[in-house]
């Protein structure tokens, strides 16, 4: 078989796995100025999907398109189109609260609740109305704590605030918390960049695990962490996205010259 | 020779006669005066904040003591009700001549000849007016005491209570002072057995406005400052709160919001007394509140508290994090959500320290009350906020230009009171502030 | 039905519509949570809402449109000998017709006979029931009394039926709209967010009633005493508002006051701003944090003390010192023990007013000091100079659009101060410079034409509007620049 009839049953494997969101000319900006131009970008169901690019280059941007974290930011605009499964999610019809419901954030700082751990796991069921009596909480903040790789750490003090952890726990609490309103889709904004080497491998584990549930998109400064994690991989440089592809291709072949001096760290 | 000579070392010196003259010792002796002005400034400042308190304290301390005569009075019938018409005329018990009672048992008890009429005054100016008012009730009460002989303790004279005091120079020349020689010495004679003596003044927190010092207290003054804090409290702290997360949560930066922000900081620099012209002209005046009435005090006050407050709760609301504000919207809750379920509850110590402040504010603030009619010489309780009421401050301001010795020292007494609901109040604050500090 | 008893019925209606709107929320949705848009509890607020904040609404105004109706209505029905009379006599005639009113509802119905057929006298049976009448009755009184009770009593029946029929209708309205996919909480959300706005306004309502009123009733002062006179005047006699008396008979001249005013506030600030200054200085850069930490508070405890304790501070301890230290001083010179220095004085008012001038300068410049960036500090002292001269040379330069912003808002105080002025200044309205005597203030005067019987029709009264007016702008004036500059200062190190 030649390499390029390889390559084209490769991508008919991948292409199989349906498309959970897709991003078409999805341009951003910051009042005058415009931080993305015109990016096409597809999300693949239970695929974890990394954003890699220097810093500035509007991955993070891109990311907050997803759930519109966007439009906390005054004088912002989207243009272009996003759809979860078949909905339009800048439709005037959508309800940002509905559709952060069902793509859930985890942020670069963990960034618990300055309350208990029960409490930061049962916060969204609770808004969202996903559970009605005492058990049926105690059973979501179970399964999302060990789902998160917590439980066992923090079965005994369930009542201890959450901002008492260690910054790995934290973070894990926050995953726990995104994945306790059952999302469809978890968005990652550099998700380790505030923890140590050996938190960071518990984090990554950990999104590994998810990905059989979620479907994940993770923002990554760290080249081997997006190589470590990530079926995909999305390449941004100055606003425009510069390649996707699969993972093990954008880092051993990819099609970009731009992509190849940025993993060969000649800029970045 | 081997070895390398080692370099020599060797210190450089220079003559401090020839080093450049910069004038050091001038310059320094500058430093020390200057440093001399700032300790002075701090020292000057304290100063007179103890001067001020000392003032206060030691003109004011006194007033908590009151000197009290315990008499057997004897409540005749033929003094209260010498035709005996009280079962058909209910005013007989309400007019009859009380102070003679207390009169007669004092005569009596100091053996003076009832027929000399200039010393049977003199022993009548010892107890104060208010036995009237005192007898009277005690009879109304119980009619059935009439005719008994019962032990009451009755209040001195204001004169008489600051002469046991010692506040009263008794060297002067007799004719000079208010409390004459023969005063003095039945007044040792009844404190040595024990019928004349001070004790604890629980009238100065019971009493209202009275012309009589001994018998005036702040006790409806503190209830018509009471229901003007309940007003503000309840009034400013929601519109304060909801209005500061209109504008640092929700309201867009154009020029309207520009404007608000100008123009609150500005309404936290008008003069007090604007807001009572302010009271008078729209509550009063315009929307036909009564004057005098702890109501519209209240909310004069609730319209001079309001910046203090959204000043105090956006600075609040600011200090916390947006990461917490992240954390709320990325799980799907809505902004409104977000604020009540989160930010809000966090900012509450700095909200509470704000309020608390803002209200200890407005518990000494006298000026715009004064416009609003609330001068005013209020014996009975309000039993209402429309009622026609009093403040502390007020009553302070009232006594304050009262003549008598005795009212300077029931005025201190009033302020010690206040500054103690002051310090209290901002102690709280402080504790609030400590307990809850949270370090981002 | 009385008003109290509605807003019950509407509380009973709003707490019952909320429940009901939670329990079809429920059933709408098949009893799943999760395929509701919003919680049920949204959903019951969101019926309640609409049961409740109608009815409110036309509950409110119907309070307020009725009595001016009813009032022209009875008003058109007074005789005609009464309405040609002119709009004084009216208004009198419809305050005893009220009165009367008020009366009737007292009476039994034989009374009311006697009353009619003129055998018993109006005002005598009605001070039996305690209602005072402010003249004799006239029959025709009694007759539109009875047109006003009969449509106070049509108004409130009338009221109580469409406010209860506004809350049902919305109740009902609302809770048609409940389905598993009604935002509810959106809905929700916008009447929050619209009682939010409404809060913020009355900060600007604040505002506007101030201007608006004290223009209003200063500009019926001005109608009777010209602006000329008010504010070029040099003598102030405004007389005694004697009950009645029309037209102005004394002179309002502002500028004796605003004389005073201007005096004792430089004295105060001559008193505190080199006090207040200098501790500032000493505790932005010189203090350990230890002493910085007892003593700033210390000197707060200034400003949390209320005026009215300063004033009488100054009242019995200040002017009486200064008054006999100057009579001593005196003698000693001269050997005549005559006091120099009035008990109430411009002095003694602007030290005790300086005194507590001398926190808010501290503390408001102690702010500016310390936001100079500290690179401007070590680069004077690594250049080798002292810590003064530092001061001196340079972070006083830096700082110093921020103090003078912070000195104008301090003046602004000392413009507006009242309670130690009316205690310590003096009421004699006098053009002098002696800061030994009594002068007076324009926030005195405020005070001493607002207290006592009001009238307010005669411009002895209306006069402290117009005063009011001149104080507001000016420290409006003082405090928008004062702002401004330090809001300017504050932009440049940020």
């Amino acid at each position: 078989m030649s390499e390029a009839a390889v390559e084209k049953a490769l991508d008919q494997k991948m292409n199989t796995v349906p498309l959970k969101m897709i991003g078409k000319d999805v341009s951003v900006y910051y009042g005058e100025k415009r931080a993305l131009f015109d990016v096409n970008l597809d999300i693949r169901e239970n695929t974890v999907t990394a954003l890699i690019g220097p810093s500035g280059c509007g991955k993070s941007t891109f990311l907050r398109t997803l759930n519109r974290m966007n439009d906390t930011i005054e004088n912002c605009r989207v243009t272009g189109r996003i759809t979860l499964d078949e909905d339009d999610i800048y439709d005037s019809s959508i309800d940002v609260v509905e559709l952060r419901a069902r793509v859930g954030m985890v942020f670069q700082k963990p960034n618990p609740f300055p309350k208990s751990i029960y409490e930061n796991v049962s916060y969204g069921p609770r808004i969202h109305g996903l559970a009605r009596t005492k058990a049926d909480f105690d059973e979501i903040v179970e399964t999302s704590l060990q789902k998160a790789g917590l439980w066992n750490e923090v079965k005994d003090r369930l009542q201890e605030p959450g901002t008492g952890l260690s910054g790995g726990q934290q973070q894990r609490l926050c995953i726990a918390r995104a994945v306790a309103v059952s999302p469809e889709v978890i968005l990652m904004d550099e998700p380790c960049s505030a923890l140590d080497p050996i938190a960071t491998a518990k984090v990554e584990e950990l999104i590994h695990e998810l990905r059989a549930n979620f479907t994940i998109v993770i923002v990554t400064h760290s080249m081997q962490q997006a190589a470590r994690v990530s079926q995909r991989t999305a390449m941004f440089h100055l606003g425009n996205l510069v390649e996707e592809n699969d993972t093990d291709k954008m880092f051993t072949n990819p099609d970009d010259q731009r992509t190849q001096d940025y993993i060969m760290g000649r800029f970045g | 020779m081997t070895d390398v000579a080692s370099p020599t070392v060797r210190v450089s010196t220079r003559p401090a006669e020839s080093r450049r003259d910069i004038g050091i010792k001038r310059r320094y002796a500058a430093e020390r005066r200057f440093r001399a002005y700032g300790i002075s400034a701090i020292v000057i400042g304290l100063f007179f904040l103890a001067v001020l308190v000392w003032s206060v304290v030691s003109k004011g301390y006194t007033a908590f003591q009151q000197t009290t005569i315990t008499l057997p009075i004897e409540f005749s019938e033929k003094v209260i009700d010498p035709k005996n018409e009280r079962a058909t005329d209910p005013k007989q018990l309400q007019t009859a001549n009380y102070p003679v009672l207390a009169r007669d048992a004092l005569v009596k008890r100091l053996g003076i000849d009832p027929k000399k009429r200039p010393l049977v005054k003199q022993a009548n100016d010892m107890v104060s007016d208010s036995v009237r008012t005192q007898l009277r009730d005690i009879v109304v009460a119980d009619p059935s005491v009439i005719g008994k002989t019962i032990p009451v303790t009755l209040l001195a004279d204001a004169n008489i209570d600051s002469a046991f005091k010692g506040q009263i120079d008794l060297t002067v020349e007799e004719s000079k002072r208010k409390v004459k020689d023969q005063q003095v010495a039945w007044m040792n004679e009844l404190a040595e057995a024990g019928v004349l003596k001070k004790s604890f003044n629980t009238g100065i927190f019971s009493f209202g406005a009275s012309s009589r010092p001994e018998a005036a207290g702040v006790g409806v003054a503190l209830v018509g400052s009471a229901y003007m804090m309940l007003i503000v409290l309840v009034l400013s702290l929601p519109i304060g709160v909801a209005a500061s997360i209109y504008l640092e949560e929700f309201a867009p930066k154009n020029r309207l919001t520009d404007l608000i922000e100008v123009n609150i900081n500005n309404l936290a620099a008008v003069p007090s007394i604007v807001y009572g012209l302010l009271g008078l002209a729209v509550f009063v005046n315009f929307a036909g509140m009564p004057r005098s009435a702890a109501l519209v005090g209240g909310l004069v006050l609730t319209l001079m508290t309001l910046p203090t407050i959204i000043i105090a709760t956006r600075a609040a609301l600011k200090a916390v994090p947006p990461s917490i504000r992240s954390a709320a919207l990325g799980l799907g809750a809505s902004k409104m959500q977000t604020i009540f379920h989160h930010v809000l509850p966090l900012a509450m110590p700095g909200i509470l320290t704000g309020t608390i402040i803002g209200l200890a504010h407005a518990l000494g603030e006298t000026a715009p009350l004064l416009l609003i009619g609330m001068v005013a010489f209020v014996v009975d309780y309000p039993g209402s906020p429309l009622e026609p009421s009093t403040a502390l401050p007020v009553q302070i301001y009232m006594w304050a230009n009262e003549a008598e010795r005795a009212f300077v020292e029931r005025t201190s007494g009033a302020i010690i009171i206040l500054l103690i609901f002051l310090v209290i109040m901002n102690l709280g604050a402080i504790l609030l502030r400590r307990r809850f500090e949270r370090r981002w | 039905m009385s008003t109290s008893l509605l807003l019950l019925i509407i509380a009973l209606i709003g707490i019952g519509a909320y429940f009901a709107g939670r329990a079809r929320s429920l059933t709408r949705s098949g009893n799943k949570l999760a395929t509701l848009h919003s919680l049920p509890g949204y959903h019951g607020s969101y019926v309640a809402i609409w049961a409740v904040l109608p009815a409110l609404l036309v509950l409110a105004g119907w309070l307020i449109a009725s009595p001016i109706y009813i009032d022209s209505a009875v008003r058109s029905t007074l005789p005609d000998a009464v309405q040609s009379q002119g709009d004084a006599t009216v208004q009198l005639a419809l305050g005893q017709v009220k009165a009367v009113a008020t009366g009737l509802n007292r009476l039994d119905a034989t009374e009311i006979e006697t009353i009619k057929d003129g055998s018993a006298n109006l005002r005598e049976t009605l001070a039996a029931r305690g209602v005072a009448l402010a003249g004799e009755g006239q029959p025709f009184m009694v007759e539109a009394a009875e047109r006003f009770n009969a449509m106070r009593l049509y108004s409130r029946w009338l009221m109580s039926a469409v406010v209860l029929l506004v809350a049902i209708a919305g109740g009902l309205y609302a809770i048609r709209n409940v389905t598993a996919r009604f935002r509810a909480r959106n809905q929700v959300e916008r009447v929050m967010l619209g009682s939010l706005v409404v809060a913020s306004s009355i900060a600007i309502l604040t505002t506007i009633g101030i201007i608006g009123s004290m223009l209003s009733e200063a500009g019926r002062f001005f109608s009777m005493v010209s602006p000329a006179e008010f504010f070029f005047g040099t003598v102030w006699d405004p007389r005694f508002a004697a009950a009645g008396s029309e037209g102005a008979s004394g002179q309002f001249g502002l500028l004796p006051l605003l004389g005073g005013t201007l005096y004792i506030a430089f004295v105060a600030m001559a008193f505190a701003v080199p006090i207040g200054l200098f501790a500032a200085i000493y505790m932005a850069e010189y203090a350990s944090p230890r002493l910085r930490s007892i003593a700033k508070p210390l000197l707060e405890v200034l400003a949390g003390i209320p005026t009215i304790v300063y004033g009488f501070f100054a009242l019995v301890t200040v002017g009486p010192f200064l008054r006999d230290i100057s009579a001593q001083l005196n003698g000693l010179i001269t050997g005549n023990y005559q006091n120099f220095i009035q008990a109430q004085s411009v002095l003694t008012a602007g030290i005790v007013m300086g005194i507590m001038l001398i926190p808010f300068v501290s503390s408001l410049s102690d702010d500016i000091i310390t936001q100079v960036p500290r690179a401007l500090r070590d680069g004077s002292l690594g250049l080798g100079a002292t810590r003064s001269e530092t001061v001196k040379k340079v972070i006083l330069p830096a700082a110093l659009p921020g103090i003078v912003g912070a000195l104008l808002l301090t003046a602004s105080r000392a413009v507006g101060e009242t309670m130690i002025v009316v205690l310590a200044a003096g009421v004699a309205a006098r053009m002098q410079i002696n800061p030994f005597e009594p002068m007076t203030t324009v926030t005195v005067k405020i005070v001493h034409q607002l207290t006592g019987d009001l009238e307010f029709t005669s411009p002895q009264t209306l006069v402290a509007f117009a005063l009011g007016i001149t104080l507001f702008v000016i420290t409006l004036a003082l405090n928008i620049y004062a702002l401004y500059i330090v809001r300017k200062y504050r932009e440049q190190y940020e």
